[in-house]
């Protein structure tokens, strides 16, 4: 990585992405989206930026509805299996997908 | 194999992602799209022209001091977080230094997504507080005679610095002037490069 890139981790884009994606498709306004963001920075000044975006994002979407906390938990769990059955080098699917 | 698997981290977007993507709300395309376009496209070069613009046009700079989006959208610089640009103008007298103090606003049109140590709670916390010494730390001495002001950008407003002009540049091509502009400078953070 460049030293000014703007994303240290592919999953810190993702997060990014997903949450500019949802603000466009008119899930939620982009002043909604800082005041979360920003409250989220508050709560933790230590944790990475990124991490707090994330929280910040996931309180945001099961706040609205989209995906609460026990979807979440499900389909982590989900991911998790799946990446311990898949073999190093496949890509790791769901068994359902 | 858990030791090649992804962090708890990684886990957690992974599923926020593929419950949106399987109800509908995101595309993953069209996330590729936009991440391809925030690491690749869109940055600091592109408010280096605007800068370089304003430095060899004056009726171009009137306009840019006057509505700042009307003006960068002149040169095609348009889109997400870009809506309500104001430019702010470095003079003898004046220096302008931006921050967001919530979180992390900035105009992406023009300078890209920010950099580390603008997210980081010690700029953002300290920024208004004491701008002097932020700057200091930045390596800019800026005399007493002149006024430090400081903009605090939001949702909703975003700020862009207009360096000065470097001494020696007459007769430079904007081109070649948009070379001595970094981000830095159109934070408030350095002055432009000299030539």
């Amino acid at each position: 990585m460049t030293p000014d890139a703007p994303f240290e981790e592919p999953w810190q884009a993702r997060a990014f992405a997903m949450t500019v994606r949802l603000h466009e498709a008119g899930h939620f306004t982009w002043p909604v989206w800082s005041e979360h963001l920003g409250r989220a920075l508050r709560a933790e000044p230590d944790r990475p930026y990124w991490e707090s975006w994330l929280a910040a994002l996931e309180e945001l979407t099961a706040g609205s509805g989209l995906a609460d906390a026990a979807d979440l938990d499900d389909r982590q769990e989900a991911w998790r299996r799946a990446h311990a059955e898949t073999p190093h080098g496949q890509p790791a699917r769901l068994p359902d997908q | 194999m858990h030791d090649h698997g992804p962090d708890a981290l990684e886990l957690r977007v992974q599923a926020l992602e593929s419950l949106l993507v399987e109800r509908g709300y995101v595309d993953p395309e069209a996330m590729d799209r936009l991440i391809e376009t925030y690491e690749h496209e869109v940055g600091p070069h592109n408010g280096a022209q605007v800068v370089a613009r304003a430095w060899t046009d004056p009726d171009y700079r009137a306009r840019l001091l006057a509505d700042g989006s009307a003006a960068i959208a002149e040169l095609g610089f348009t889109g997400r977080q870009g809506e309500h640009m104001v430019v702010v103008e470095n003079t003898a007298d004046v220096h302008n230094l931006v921050v967001c103090t919530l979180c992390s606003c900035y105009p992406w049109p023009v300078l890209g997504l920010p950099p580390v140590w603008y997210k980081a709670p010690p700029y953002r916390a300290r920024a208004v507080i004491e701008p002097r010494a932020v700057l200091g730390e930045f390596g800019m001495e800026v005399g007493e005679d002149v006024e430090v002001r400081v903009w605090d950008s939001t949702a909703e407003i975003r700020y862009l610095v207009l360096p000065e002009r470097p001494a020696g540049t007459e007769g430079l091509s904007a081109e070649v002037l948009a070379g001595l502009v970094t981000r830095d400078a159109m934070i408030g953070t350095a002055k432009a490069a000299a030539p």
